[in-house]
């Protein structure tokens, strides 16, 4: 019964994978707030006798072109990289919901024209997305981020917009509103609590996308600038040196996969926790 | 039905109106003046004037999409600034190497995509479903360059089975469709066995279990028929999906492609390229809801009812 | 000489949730079963098990055994069991509407049964749905054989599932709740059909309903489940006459009569338990007026009561006693 108090996400680490993933997220993101009291070394001080070492007990997973500890370059990057796309995916979510909402209570040509221009954007791939913005704003952290927020922005309106338009036709606002509530007063007490946890969990989700469009963007040189450490841009730099020093992109890479992987695992734990499965599939 | 298909036809072209005026303004708002690129340092204000005049970018915007349009209508790409040959050659170049990479990633994802998820499917929650669920998991978790670089460090480096890159002969599309089409089996995988176990929860299935059919071939004939529906759908209207694991993936594999003269001119400001490739990749996307519609209807006859 | 179908003490589960408990039950050639109870009673899950289909639901057997024709159900093997459904024993499902598979023509959704269980050709199969079709009185048979099942009617789609049921030829054919879905006067038509089945063809109908109604209508003995258990059971004349069971004195005064004033249709107050809470004793009793502490306490047995038997700690003796 113990468990039942618990709050979803917590419950959600009781699940084998789930509490795998989860251990993972909080260590990754420990080392990033962490960084600087966990690394000896500086992410940015070159030592060019250091350069091309592969992983070894002083340098865990080997330097980089410039002799820098890579490592700590990861862990660092985990800063820019987690922050870049958590703050992309709350901007587009924050946005998305309102549009969505907005579509969907006020229906009419409003809903038309958002359900086009959304409809017709989720078709695009969100990468041709973020580039074009990237190009338009320039590159950058501030320019990765806005990028990512407006390729996912069409997602959360998508899935704000059907969420409320099945809670719309529930007895329980005909009920609210039949007492004489006013539409912001249903809309933001009523309906949009209900729609959050979808809208949130799926959010979760796509924060892992992000990190793998910020990496992207950074494999094209347009995220991150140097000699700010983000994972997009270690790859870039390791890819010009694969078959001289493969570690160099390896690793980056790998953490990139763990990570999305766990936030998919912990997500899927949370969806079963909340029991909102069905709710997830009726907007994708 | 005909009628239908002229209609569903004719709608693209008010959406492909609104897709052209989105990329036509999108490009000018580019910081960036491609004129400086041409101009050797230190030209006359003079010389500058004369080549804005020659590329139309002096004229008011409406007028110069108006010009652009017209143009784009009739097959007339413009001339790329930077390379200063007919955009149109750049394209036709371009294009074939595209759509053999994006043709074959789509046919690998979704065969494999639609066996693997019959597979999980029909052994749900036993020890094949969590093996393929988990490397589908991990499969589209890996950001498309970084799994092409690793195969290629791996079969063209250390195996040396397939080409390094490059678009010459057939082995040299091994690794890039590999890339490509493990991110979309992942998604059609999912997708597969997220609608045949739904289907085989239907009504209809206790029947023709009642009817004695084998269990096999309800789930193939039947399961499975309805299971590709919702799966050709989100396949068509994600073609684009497709396409943008190809930009990257021709750029990690230095083939020649609209990927890569994007992202080339994307770089170098040359504004009629970019326009002409994204026009490119968004008449796919179009043509492929088009082609989503078409099979859907040609799978469902309710769908096909509530057309005509 | 056993019954063509015979349950006897079957239990059944699905997962660790007992569902039903020791249900016995047994209907012949040329009769016709009528299975009554509210929904959750188990009727669809007594229909499941008859079938061998439980396993599809998650669903098994854990007690008592299943037999067709003499032979135990449990024993044979899945190819064995498939080869009695759709030949020997035809379901007519609950849904027409969903009963069939939306994209495929009407003709090979029936041609299927007899190509596969009769081992008739492509053409035999299809003219022998035609004559199918016709002898259930549909209209344009061939044009409905050609349609698809969206667009056809609720109720010619019931009978194209009474088609298929028909198809293979069976001896025993299960009905759950055939006429709930369909229009009033739709639902007369589909129960006529039935019942002139198991005359003209001589065969065994076990009628899954919730409507005393249709029992009195058409059955010859009648089973009353409630909450996974048998209630009453025996032949129709006699239990509607005096029902021992107060579950099933409840059920038939919720027939409505003619002449009856709209709104004054009995109801039965209160609702079948949940299977994850099944009251101890009689599992009627808290709906029951009759319930004393005995029920209360101890699980009433099944008694024999003239030609049927009934499992209640206070029988009915007549009409009236009726609560």
């Amino acid at each position: 019964m113990t468990a039942l108090a618990l709050p979803a996400p917590m419950r959600a680490l009781r699940h084998p994978a789930g509490g795998l993933a989860g251990g993972w997220l909080v260590a990754v993101i420990a080392a990033a707030v962490l960084a600087p009291v966990l690394s000896p070394w500086a992410y940015d001080v070159q030592a060019l006798k250091d350069a091309y070492q592969p992983p070894s007990a002083l340098h865990w997973l080997g330097t980089d072109e410039f002799g820098r500890d890579l490592l700590t370059r990861l862990v660092y990057g985990a800063r820019t990289s987690l922050s870049v796309s958590g703050i992309a995916i709350l901007l587009s979510v924050l946005c998305g919901m309102v549009l969505g909402a907005a579509a969907a209570w006020f229906g009419g040509w409003f809903d038309r024209a958002v359900t086009t221009v959304v409809d017709l954007t989720w078709s695009f791939p969100e990468i041709l997305i973020a580039l074009i913005l990237v190009a338009i704003i320039g590159p950058g952290t501030t320019g990765t981020m806005i990028a990512i927020a407006v390729a996912y922005l069409a997602q959360f309106t998508r899935l704000t917009r059907a969420q409320i338009m099945t809670l719309k036709g529930e007895t329980f606002i005909e009920a609210a509103r039949s007492l004489g509530a006013g539409n912001a007063h249903i809309l933001l007490r009523h309906l949009l609590p209900n729609a959050l946890a979808p809208v949130l969990v799926s959010a979760m989700l796509a924060t892992g996308d992000a990190i793998i469009l910020e990496a992207t963007l950074g494999f094209f040189g347009l995220g991150a600038q140097p000699p700010v450490p983000s994972w997009g841009g270690m790859m870039s730099a390791g890819s010009a040196l694969v078959f001289k020093a493969p570690w160099i992109i390896l690793f980056p890479g790998l953490v990139v996969a763990v990570t999305v992987v766990a936030i998919n695992l912990y997500g899927d734990a949370l969806i079963a926790e909340l029991d909102i499965r069905g709710r997830m599939r009726a907007a994708a | 039905m005909l009628s239908w298909l002229i209609r569903r036809v004719l709608m693209l072209v008010p959406v492909f109106l609104a897709v052209s005026v989105v990329i036509f303004s999108i490009l000018h708002f580019i910081p960036g003046d491609p004129i400086d690129n041409l101009l050797k340092p230190g030209s006359s204000p003079t010389a500058r004037a004369e080549m804005e005049v020659r590329y139309g970018l002096d004229r008011p915007l409406p007028v110069q999409y108006g010009i652009w349009l017209s143009k784009v209508v009739r097959g007339d790409l413009g001339t790329a600034i930077v390379a200063r040959r007919p955009v149109a050659d750049l394209i036709a170049q371009a294009l074939p190497h595209s759509l053999r990479l994006g043709g074959l990633a789509l046919l690998f994802s979704s065969l494999f995509g639609v066996v693997l998820g019959v597979v999980a499917a029909l052994n749900r929650g036993r020890w094949p479903d969590r093996v393929i669920m988990g490397g589908v998991l991990l499969g589209s978790t890996m950001p498309s360059f970084w799994l092409g670089l690793i195969l290629m460090l791996a079969f063209s480096v250390w195996l040396g089975w397939f080409p390094v890159s490059g678009a010459r002969g057939w082995s040299s599309l091994v690794l890039p469709v590999l890339t490509i089409g493990l991110g979309g089996t992942a998604l059609i995988t999912r997708i597969t066995r997220v609608a045949m176990i739904e289907a085989s929860g239907r009504d209809f299935v206790t029947l023709l279990h009642a009817k004695g059919l084998s269990p096999l071939r309800i789930q193939l004939r039947h399961v499975l028929r309805h299971a590709l529906i919702p799966v050709v759908t989100i396949l068509a209207l994600r073609i684009g999906w497709i396409l943008g694991g190809a930009v990257t993936v021709e750029v990690v594999f230095a083939r020649p492609g609209l990927g890569t003269l994007l992202i080339k001119s994307l770089s170098q400001h040359d504004y009629p390229v970019v326009q002409a490739c994204l026009l490119m990749l968004a008449m796919a996307v179009m043509l492929g809801t088009l082609l989503g519609d078409i099979l859907q209807a040609a799978m469902d006859p309710r769908v096909r009812a509530a057309l005509s | 000489m056993s019954a063509l179908l015979e349950l006897s003490q079957v239990g059944v589960a699905i997962g660790k949730v007992a569902l039903l408990d020791r249900i016995s039950l047994s209907v012949d050639r040329r009769q016709i079963l009528g299975l009554v109870g509210e929904s959750g009673s188990g009727k669809s899950l007594t229909a499941m098990a008859a079938l061998g289909l439980l396993p599809l639901i998650g669903g098994r057997v854990t007690e008592g055994c299943v037999r067709f024709d003499g032979q135990d159900m449990a024993a044979m093997t899945d190819g064995q069991r498939r080869a009695l459904r759709g030949r020997r024993i035809g379901f007519v499902t609950q849904n027409p509407m969903t009963a069939l598979d939306p994209v495929q023509r009407i003709g090979e959704q029936v041609d299927v049964v007899s190509r596969l269980h009769l081992g008739l050709s492509r053409s035999a199969a299809s003219a022998r749905t035609l004559d199918l079709l016709t002898q259930l009185r549909i209209p344009e048979a061939a044009a409905v054989a050609d349609a698809f099942p969206h667009q056809l009617s609720g109720g010619m789609k019931q009978r194209i599932v009474i088609a298929m049921a028909l198809a293979g030829e069976p001896d025993l054919i299960i009905a759950d709740e055939p006429t709930t879905a369909l229009d009033v006067t739709v639902q007369a038509q589909i129960i006529q059909i039935l019942g002139r089945l198991v005359r003209d063809r001589g065969l065994a109908l076990l009628l899954i309903t919730h409507d005393m109604g249709v029992v009195a209508q058409v059955c010859d003995r009648v089973a009353v489940l409630y909450a996974g258990r048998l209630a009453e059971e025996g032949p129709v004349g006699p239990i509607f006459a005096a029902p021992a069971h107060p579950y099933t004195a409840a059920l038939i005064g919720c027939i409505p009569q003619e002449g009856m004033a709209r709104g004054s249709l009995r109801g039965i107050p209160g609702a079948v338990p949940s299977a994850l809470a099944f009251p101890p004793g009689c599992r009627f009793h808290p709906r029951c007026p009759r319930a004393t502490d005995l029920c209360r306490a101890t699980v009433p047995p099944l008694l024999a009561r003239g030609e049927g038997r009934a499992a209640c700690h206070h029988p009915g003796h007549g009409a009236g006693a009726v609560p």
